[in-house]
């Protein structure tokens, strides 16, 4: 299960629908070994696409030494899908590289750049195999 | 000639669990065929084969000191004693 506080949550959704149609892309980073998503991290799309997402290998790279920095790792790794569901595609499952992270999904399909719901689901992506998982949205952070 | 590689959690498994594994070569080439020896299975996860001869996986970066191989000669990118090698796959996907 993901446990996700609702302000760290509205900011995925709303760089999601800021980005639409583009795919929007970030990571939440945590203490290690914590499994809590404090930090959000919004990242530039470098593929700029509607249908794919990669973060800059330099972003990559800066944001990764950060996180060792401050013993932290990736507890969740988002992105959006514009014009189809959240859910994991075959892309997704092959490239996905953090066995330990929550794999978000947005879709921004129905409402686009304006208000309205949103699907947001979160799934475990290990060795090709995915394990969707309930999400489970508190008013503030466990640590506040 | 020791070069300190770090190693992402995905890859782990070929180095028992560690973080970070030291390695010897003047290219990136040498230092990976290095690691292979000791870490055997790594190398694919790196490299692969096509018709023009060993490439860099698409979906892997590797750092010199910070920068990425792609601008500096890719497997060629040239490696000296003491310098820092970090291995990073993308972190991308997308909607197909």
């Amino acid at each position: 299960m993901l446990t996700i506080d609702q302000a760290t949550r509205d900011a995925i959704v709303a760089h999601a629908k800021r980005d639409h149609p583009d795919e929007a892309c970030g990571i939440v980073a945590g203490p290690e070994g914590s499994d809590r998503p404090v930090r959000h991290v919004e990242m530039v799309n470098a593929a700029g696409s509607p249908t794919f997402y990669e973060f800059d290998s330099t972003e990559l790279l800066a944001l990764y030494k950060q996180m060792w920095a401050n013993d932290e790792e990736p507890v969740v790794v988002y992105h959006s899908h514009t014009a189809t569901e959240a859910y994991p595609s075959t892309t997704d499952i092959g490239l996905a590289s953090e066995p330990n992270a929550h794999y978000v999904l947005v879709s921004t399909r129905e409402h686009g750049n304006n208000d309205g719901p949103v699907e947001f689901r979160s799934y475990r992506i290990v060795d090709g195999v995915v394990t969707e998982e309930d999400v489970t949205v508190v008013p503030a952070s466990a640590e506040n | 000639m020791a070069i300190e590689v770090r190693i992402p959690t995905i890859l782990r498994t070929y180095t028992d669990g560690a973080k970070a594994v030291d390695g010897a070569g003047a290219t990136l080439s040498a230092l990976i065929d290095d690691l292979e020896a000791n870490h055997p299975g790594i190398k694919d996860r790196l490299v692969e084969t096509k018709d023009a001869g060993p490439e860099l996986r698409r979906f892997v970066n590797v750092y010199i000191n910070d920068e990425d191989v792609r601008f500096i000669g890719s497997l060629d990118a040239e490696l000296s004693d003491g310098d820092q090698v970090v291995v990073l796959p993308a972190v991308a996907g997308g909607a197909i």
